[in-house]
């Protein structure tokens, strides 16, 4: 009768999966910023551990002002997002706003759009052969210009409002009805109504839209390495203390790594302390009641809206159109056809191929490591689960870069190189992108009662075979439309590509960059259709997935 | 093939805390038998351990002569209604009955024909290709009931099946589910925390509480002979008087209660001290001497009245009066005496032991 308690391990299949992912997020997330942080202490002017990097970074104007550059841009982006993005969910949920489902899917393709091809577009036309600046100038007025840090602030927050206003929208959808009847029922007047109960209500969704508005231009490259020109920020610095030609300096490199990512851990760290403090559970009982305006004011009310997301989407046109015009070496325009589409079939076939290859590669990994991983995470609690929830927190706040460069640090040596393979471009993708699906696969088997798996296993399929049959089967159609969201980005990816690609494993995205570089712009223009023309069908294929209900954030 | 269930000291632990206790049951084969207590007295952890997704921290659970400690969920050959039906949301109707067919390897044919009847049996065979989104939550109750006994499993188990259900739908399904068991005779375990349900629909009924078995008997017994306090005032309603057994010879015992009335009581063994008794609603009545109170609620319920009365000593009863057996309807703040039918009371010692026959 005194048996024991049997605690002994459970050789299972599940043992393995933890035991696996484990080990891989270990060695594709913690090994390389383990290597980053060992490099940040060392340098090569210096014998023995350290501190140099940092004491020059903090001393130095030409390092820490690209600091100060960094944070100017993410505030001023932050802010200006914040405003426009508050303002359009504010009047697209309370007015009756003409085609309001169209600018809705609209706001978020601009969002899915990549980041860089708005700065490109917007140097077609701004820039010191733009359009608009030689229209401007043809009659005798100069064009604001599009380069240094104005132009970068303008670019992101054009590219990152939408954020703040998809968190807005979705909590001001949320607030009872009542709410805001029972203040005008004590007295308060429509202002006052929106600053003491509207506001304070879907505040905390307004915080997580600007932190993740702050987080994406912290991190992002593509756009002040086009726009900047000498306007320095953190994450061109790394490139160019990794990347260029002169002088490389990986220690350097590394200390601006762990910088980098200490001020996203830190906006992180904000982040817990003061959204998911002040988050208000609230039940809906009566969605709020569009109030129906007419004539002027309801074009006033629009007309801003309208105009904003037509600047966002800008850059959309004005590249698939440039995508057709065939120019000179001078910037003649020679004609309208498909030469750029040849050129780039002929002599970037390659970067076409290993785009798609790539990310479909990885979104297949993505997908089958993030089933799993949600399943171990929300049904198999314990120490292993505990110790994947927090490494799968890491990619969120190691920008692009950085990943990048801490997989070439980690993997340009024995015992295991990498670099200069597919295979670390598709690392790079997988480990970028996985906690998105994870995030969306555990919601839903938070979702879904554990008795149904029950009821397979009670019914005589094994348990194994109930999640290959049942669990996972279920979970596919949510982690799919994270999916394709995922695949998006990974087309669209630069930041990483850039620091990873070797002559064979090049991408569109990268090629994009250089041919902006070479100051090609046909060429460039017809990649970058490409990919919005990808984007735009990805998109509706998660449409399509979602029924309409596509949660981004 | 319906098996007996034998059940030997199980217990259950959830690191320092015990779950149950020595728990021993003998389910007879094809018996509907009922585990009934308050949530939280281990009856669904019970459940859960016979149906293997609990681990047993000790004892043996046999099937037959099988001992399944060491078989795991999937091979148990059990069928289960979950609280919540866990209907498969991406299947038909029909699918879900097949599923455990399926398992089983069962030829097609076969599995056509067995789905079909037992859809019948449930009464929605129209509604076979439906998805269980289109079912209201009594239709998918019946998909859940036709998809657990379809297999022909060896116990059915059942985890308060009927809890999501509103009243009047309760009360037809539990006739359902009664009439389908009587029918195809499987052993079935039932959990509930209602206790009308428990004795509507059971052969048998244990009553758990703090993860121990506190009586096993029929219904009847249970509600007439209670054999603890705990039964007494769990099972229908009692009434609870302390006194005191002034004399007892074994087989009658003198019980004083506050010095204002004296009884005797039919009893099993020998006990003198304090004691408890409890009384029905009904088992008590209005008389010329007794207790004295007053009447301070009535309430008519059309075929008694259930009277409240305060005793002078603040201690409140409730006694039910059959409109059929009286005429005189007693006011409120009138004046009362009280007295008990002796023989049919419930009597225990100080250890909450029944001493009453």
């Amino acid at each position: 009768m005194t048996k024991a308690p049997r605690r002994k391990l459970k050789m299972d299949f599940w043992f393995f999966v933890k035991v696996g992912v484990i080990l891989a997020l270990c060695l594709f997330i913690v090994y390389p910023f383990y290597t980053i942080l060992t490099k940040s202490v060392f340098s090569s002017k210096v014998e023995g551990m350290t501190l140099y990097n940092f004491n020059r970074f903090f001393t130095k104007k030409y390092y820490y002002r690209t600091l100060i550059r960094s944070l100017v841009i993410c505030s001023f982006t932050t802010l200006f997002s914040c405003v426009i993005g508050v303002f359009i969910a504010y009047v697209m949920t309370r007015y009756n706003v003409p085609g309001k489902m169209f600018l809705h899917v609209l706001i978020i393709l601009s969002l899915m759009s990549p980041p860089f091809i708005g700065a490109y577009s917007w140097i077609v036309l701004l820039g010191r052969n733009g359009l608009l600046a030689k229209a401007f100038s043809s009659i005798g007025l100069t064009a604001p210009t599009i380069y240094g840090r104005n132009g970068i602030i303008f670019v992101f927050t054009l590219h990152l409002f939408p954020y703040v206003y998809l968190y807005t929208s979705g909590a001001m959808n949320s607030i009872d009805a009542s709410l805001e009847e029972a203040a005008e029922n004590l007295g308060m007047n429509k202002l006052r109504r929106i600053w003491t109960i509207t506001l304070p209500v879907v505040l905390p969704s307004i915080l997580a839209g600007c932190i993740m508005v702050f987080m994406t231009c912290l991190a992002d490259f593509g756009t002040p390495m086009l726009l900047g020109e000498g306007y320095t920020v953190l994450p061109v610095l790394v490139y160019n203390e990794y990347m260029s030609e002169s002088a490389t300096d990986p220690f350097m490199a590394s200390a601006l790594s762990v910088i980098i990512v200490a001020c996203s851990m830190v906006m992180l760290a904000l982040q817990k302390l003061v959204v998911e403090k002040k988050n208000y559970t609230m039940s809906t009982l009566r969605p709020p009641q569009e109030t129906k305006l007419h004539g002027f004011k309801r074009f006033a009310a629009s007309f801003p809206v309208y105009l904003v997301i037509f600047f966002a989407l800008l850059p959309q046109i004005v590249v698939i159109c440039q995508s057709f015009v065939e120019r000179s070496f001078s910037g003649m325009i020679q004609g309208i056809n498909l030469n750029n589409y040849r050129a780039i079939l002929s002599r970037l076939g390659q970067n076409i191929f290993n785009t798609y290859a790539f990310s479909l590669v990885a979104i297949v990994f993505i997908v089958i490591f993030g089933i799993l991983i949600s399943y171990v995470l929300v049904r198999k609690k314990g120490k292993a689960a505990t110790v994947i929830d927090t490494l799968i927190m890491f990619p969120y706040v190691i920008p692009g870069s950085v990943l990048g460069i801490g997989l070439i640090v980690a993997f340009n040596r024995k015992p295991i190189i990498l670099v200069g393979t597919a295979a670390i471009m598709i690392i790079s993708y997988v480990v970028r992108k996985l906690p998105y699906t994870v995030r969306s696969g555990s919601a839903f088997l938070y979702q879904m009662d554990p008795s149904v798996e029950e009821a397979s296993i009670n019914l005589g399929v094994s348990p194994m075979k109930t999640f290959f049959t049942m669990t996972a089967r279920m979970m596919l159609p949510g982690v799919m439309s994270g999916a394709v969201l995922s695949w998006i980005t990974c087309i669209n990816e630069l930041s990483s590509s850039i620091m990873l690609y070797s002559g064979k494993t090049s991408t569109i995205a990268v090629a994009i960059y250089q041919e902006v570089v070479r100051m090609s712009d046909g060429t460039a223009a017809a990649l970058a259709t490409i990919l919005s023309v990808t984007t735009v069908a990805s998109m509706l294929l998660v449409f399509k997935l979602t029924k309409g209900k596509v949660k981004i954030v | 093939m319906s098996n007996e269930v034998i059940i030997k000291n199980a217990v259950k632990r959830y690191g320092d805390f015990t779950a149950l206790h020595d728990v021993s049951l003998n389910i007879e084969q094809g018996e509907f038998f009922t585990l009934l207590g308050p949530s939280g007295c281990g009856k669904t952890t019970l459940l859960r351990m016979i149906a293997g997704f609990n681990s047993i921290e000790g004892g043996e659970f046999y099937f037959g002569d099988n001992l399944i400690n060491d078989v795991p969920a999937h091979k148990r050959d059990i069928g289960m209604v979950f609280q919540n039906y866990a209907i498969f949301p991406h299947l038909t109707v029909e699918e879900n009955v097949a599923y455990g067919l399926k398992a089983r390897k069962t030829p097609k044919a076969e599995i056509d024909a067995r789905v079909k009847e037992a859809l019948e049996l449930v009464q929605i065979a129209p509604l076979a290709k439906r998805k269980p989104s289109e079912l209201s939550g009594g239709q998918q109750h019946r998909v859940a009931l036709a998809r657990a006994f379809v297999i022909e499993p060896s116990v059915l188990l059942m985890d308060e099946p009927l809890s999501n259900l509103d009243a009047k739908l309760r009360v037809q399904m539990r006739s359902i589910i009664k009439k389908l068991q009587r029918r195809l005779g499987i052993t079935t375990i039932y959990v509930t925390h209602d206790q009308e349900e428990a004795l509507a629909i059971s052969d048998r009924i244990a009553v758990m509480n703090l993860g121990e078995v506190k009586q096993i008997g029929t219904p009847r017994e249970i509600y007439a002979k209670p054999e603890n306090p705990f039964v007494a005032g769990f099972i229908g309603v009692s009434n609870f008087l302390n006194c005191e057994v002034t004399a007892n010879d074994g087989k009658t015992a003198k019980v004083s209660i506050k010095g204002e009335l004296d009884i005797d009581v039919p009893v099993r063994r020998s006990y003198i001290g304090k004691a408890q008794l409890s009384a029905r609603p009904e088992q008590l009545f209005f008389s010329k001497t007794g207790m004295p109170g007053t009447v301070l609620f009535s309430t008519f319920l059309g075929d008694f009245i259930e009277y409240e009365v305060e005793l002078d000593d603040k201690q409140m009863l409730i006694i039910n009066e059959y409109t059929k057996d009286t005429t005189t309807v007693h006011e409120v703040g009138e004046k009362v005496h009280i007295s008990f039918d002796a023989t049919r009371i419930s009597l225990y010692d100080d250890a909450e032991e029944v001493l009453s026959k």
